[in-house]
């Protein structure tokens, strides 16, 4: 079938398949819209094309016409234009399409092109998969499989190149894995903005290196290990301790900023291994922060809370202190909690007759992948209605109103309240229940604790800077003795005095949505798992925190929008 | 970085020439391995700093290329030319006196300090063969017994001295 043409659409003829692509695209990325496979190492599709591994070596030819007039040389046996066939092959990576473009990927010329490129590959290499940490995520084996001669006729010595190399703190390099594909370089040098990493020597003495008395140690370091298509960056972490065919993959999103980066965690048996990032061109393109990579060791953590009561007990020594103090109840709730956790809280805080607040969490954006903003949903409980401004950094009201004895009961959700500003003597003087996975000043000053999850043992909903709701799954069983937050807070919602909402993602998402006028048309099963944007213009006015960071840009001020 | 001012100045010149400063990487090199005699171990960040770049970008480029030095040479840098039209006719031989004459090995400075031999690619005197250059001056037919005959002369000069 011949797509339409637009008229920003090129038609190219993929074997023998029509497809309108976009100008601009490359060969490789139009032969995959047609699900045709063009292997190859050194192109990625977030850094500069520099057409160096030759593993995408493709047959590409022309329309004919006529030199003097420019009419179309038709072929008679077919009755169709002739097409000139280039007789050398090109590299699809480095070759823009243009209107009537041929190309042919199976022909006998790219086999013997891409098994040429493959033996010259595997030469210095130290065939080590059995011991070698990127086995069944590697190009080159995978490559080798389809296009490796299966034996080898080299004779010769092999090059000795370093072994065990550490570039930095979290990457680890074996350069005689390395094929020289350079995407570890580019993306130093373009994306982490870290020029550190380069090739010296010449032939086949190439050899990546980290600048002698520097290290390859930014913030971004293990996305070269993410790239490299070989085993030869691999992350210090993750060394030799699974195999990743072993592992099963969950969707998640990283919760240390509002950026909202897509990720997938990798875990077996209820245990993770790692986490990686997961494509989102909209968000995060195909990168990670190292930072966020290691906040699955929370669900281990030495200090995880484990309850020591039944969870009924614990709700009833709970409502007995709402009881004790109607009225004087105050909800600190969470900017790292799930969309449905806020909405839960924000039906405890309206049982309660209390205000809700939450603790707002700033630092340094790094323009990237971390924003200012160091709560991942604050625009969740915008949302869901938790709260109506955004939240400052110390409870100083509520430390006033804990002095003049107008409070005595704090509902403290995932906020260490000491962290916000509240001194000992005030924690001192109130009654506190506690919800939270780890053991901190509050949770240890608590008259009731609820043991409650980690991110990774629950599903829930995001919302970023952008207004992207995105979705985050349980990834490992709850550990034992904790409880999932929305069961604790359906209860306590009760305990206070409220209806009763259900504790499930799917009948929860059915009172979302029938509340909250922003998230009226949709249920937790069909949130795409690349996120969907909600209409921000009702929070247009609030002064949000962050700064400018990968596809995101600060909206203009209120003000200087309606003057331009 | 002790350059002589009138490196100086020609560094500064070469780098007008091109339109972005990176394209004066090599020019630079080849300057600083002038005056120095080879390209001391802060070049990287020296020429890097120069050129806006960062030292892994000078590294590369400084170990691609062989005739770039980063140890420091004999007096005078011989050398014998191991291509074809030479080796046929007795490059190596020539190549072995030279070492002799100076108890010296490839690539390594000679004793006394006077000369560093190397046998290098093509040097495109084929018609002369076997050829040899010392330092910028270019030696035709030089076989064993021509080559004793230089090393004489070089010997010769360093005794003045
Ligand atoms: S280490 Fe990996 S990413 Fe870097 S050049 Fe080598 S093969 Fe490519
Ligand atoms: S992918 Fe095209 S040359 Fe490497
Ligand atoms: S082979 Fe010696 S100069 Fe060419």
């Amino acid at each position: 079938m011949i797509a339409p043409a637009k008229p920003d659409l090129v038609t190219v003829n993929i074997d023998g398949q029509e497809i309108a692509v976009p100008k601009g695209t490359n060969v490789i990325e139009a032969a995959r819209l047609v699900n045709v496979d063009v292997p190859h190492y050194c192109y990625h599709p977030k850094l500069s094309v520099v057409g160096n591994c030759r593993m995408c070596l493709i047959e590409m030819g022309m329309p004919a016409v006529d030199p003097a007039t420019k009419a179309p040389i038709m072929d008679p046996a077919t009755g169709k234009q002739k097409i000139n066939w280039i007789p050398r092959p090109q590299i699809g990576c480095g070759t823009n399409v243009s209107p009537g473009l041929h190309v042919k990927t199976t022909s006998p010329m790219v086999k013997d092109a891409r098994e040429g490129v493959m033996e010259f590959l595997l030469i210095n290499h130290p065939l080590d998969c059995p011991i070698c940490d990127q086995a069944g995520e590697c190009k080159l084996q995978e490559q080798a499989t389809g296009y490796g001669r299966g034996y080898s006729r080299f004779v010769e010595q092999k090059n000795v190149k370093p072994k065990r190399t550490q570039l930095g703190p979290r990457v680890t390099l074996d350069d005689e894995r390395c094929i020289l594909c350079s995407r570890c370089i580019r993306f130093s040098k373009e994306i982490a903005k870290d020029d550190v990493l380069g090739f010296v020597d010449r032939g086949s003495y190439s050899t990546l290196t980290c600048y002698p008395g520097k290290k390859l140690e930014n913030n971004y370091s293990l996305n070269t290990v993410d790239i490299c298509p070989v085993g030869a960056l691999t992350s210090t972490d993750f060394r030799f301790k699974m195999r990743v065919w072993f592992l099963k993959q969950t969707i998640a999103i990283d919760t240390e900023s509002s950026v909202g980066a897509n990720t997938v965690v990798w875990s077996r048996e209820g245990t993770i291994y790692r986490i990686t990032p997961r494509r989102n061109d909209e968000v995060n393109d195909t990168w990670l922060a190292d930072s966020a990579r290691v906040l699955y060791k929370a669900v281990k953590a030495v200090d995880r809370l484990a309850a020591t009561e039944t969870i009924e007990a614990l709700v009833a020594r709970a409502a007995a202190l709402f009881q004790s103090a109607p009225g004087a109840i105050a909800v600190v709730g969470s900017g790292r909690s799930t969309v449905e956790e806020q909405f839960l809280t924000r039906h405890l805080a309206t049982a309660l007759k209390a205000s809700a607040q939450l603790v707002s969490r700033v630092g340094q954006g790094d323009k990237l992948l971390i924003s200012a903003d160091r709560n991942p949903n604050v625009r969740g409980a915008l949302v869901t209605g938790l709260i109506k401004t955004l939240p400052a950094q110390q409870l100083t009201d509520l430390a006033t109103q804990i002095d003049a004895g107008k409070i005595k009961v704090v509902v403290a959700i995932n906020e260490d309240l000491s962290v916000a500003g509240l001194t000992t003597a005030q924690l001192a003087k109130v009654s506190i229940v506690y919800l939270g996975a780890h053991a901190n000043a509050t949770s240890a000053a608590a008259k009731v604790v609820f043991p409650t999850l980690t991110v990774f043992e629950k599903s829930g909903a995001f919302v970023n800077q952008q207004f992207r709701i995105q979705k985050t799954l349980k990834a490992v069983p709850a550990a034992a003795g904790a409880t999932d937050d929305l069961v604790v807070l359906a209860q306590l919602v009760v305990a206070a005095g409220g209806a009763t909402l259900p504790a499930e993602l799917a009948a929860l998402w059915k009172a979302i949505a029938a509340e909250v006028p922003t998230l009226a048309t949709m249920t937790f099963a069909n949130l795409p798992e690349n996120g969907l944007l909600l209409d921000a213009t009702p929070f247009a006015a609030l002064p949000f925190v962050e700064g400018e960071t990968l596809h995101y840009k600060p909206a203009q001020p209120a003000v200087a929008a309606a003057i331009a | 970085m002790n350059l002589k001012p009138e490196t100086l100045s020609k560094i500064d010149e070469v780098i007008t020439h091109y339109p972005t400063k990176r394209s004066a990487t090599l020019p630079l090199l080849h300057l600083i391995q002038e005056d120095v005699g080879h390209l001391p171990p802060d070049t990287s960040e020296w020429v890097a700093a120069k050129l806006e770049l960062q030292p892994i970008n000078v590294l590369e480029v400084i170990t691609f290329y062989p005739m770039f030095r980063q140890k420091p040479i004999g007096r005078r840098h011989i050398k014998v030319c191991r291509t074809l039209s030479c080796a046929l006719l007795g490059g190596y031989k020539t190549c072995a006196t030279f070492e002799q004459e100076f108890h010296t090995h490839l690539g390594e400075v000679s004793p006394d300090g006077e000369v560093t031999v190397d046998f290098v690619e093509c040097l495109a005197s084929c018609g002369t063969a076997p050829v040899v250059m010392i330092d910028d001056e270019l030696h035709e037919k030089v076989d064993g017994a021509k080559a004793k005959q230089l090393s004489d002369q070089i010997k010769a000069e360093a005794k003045k001295r």
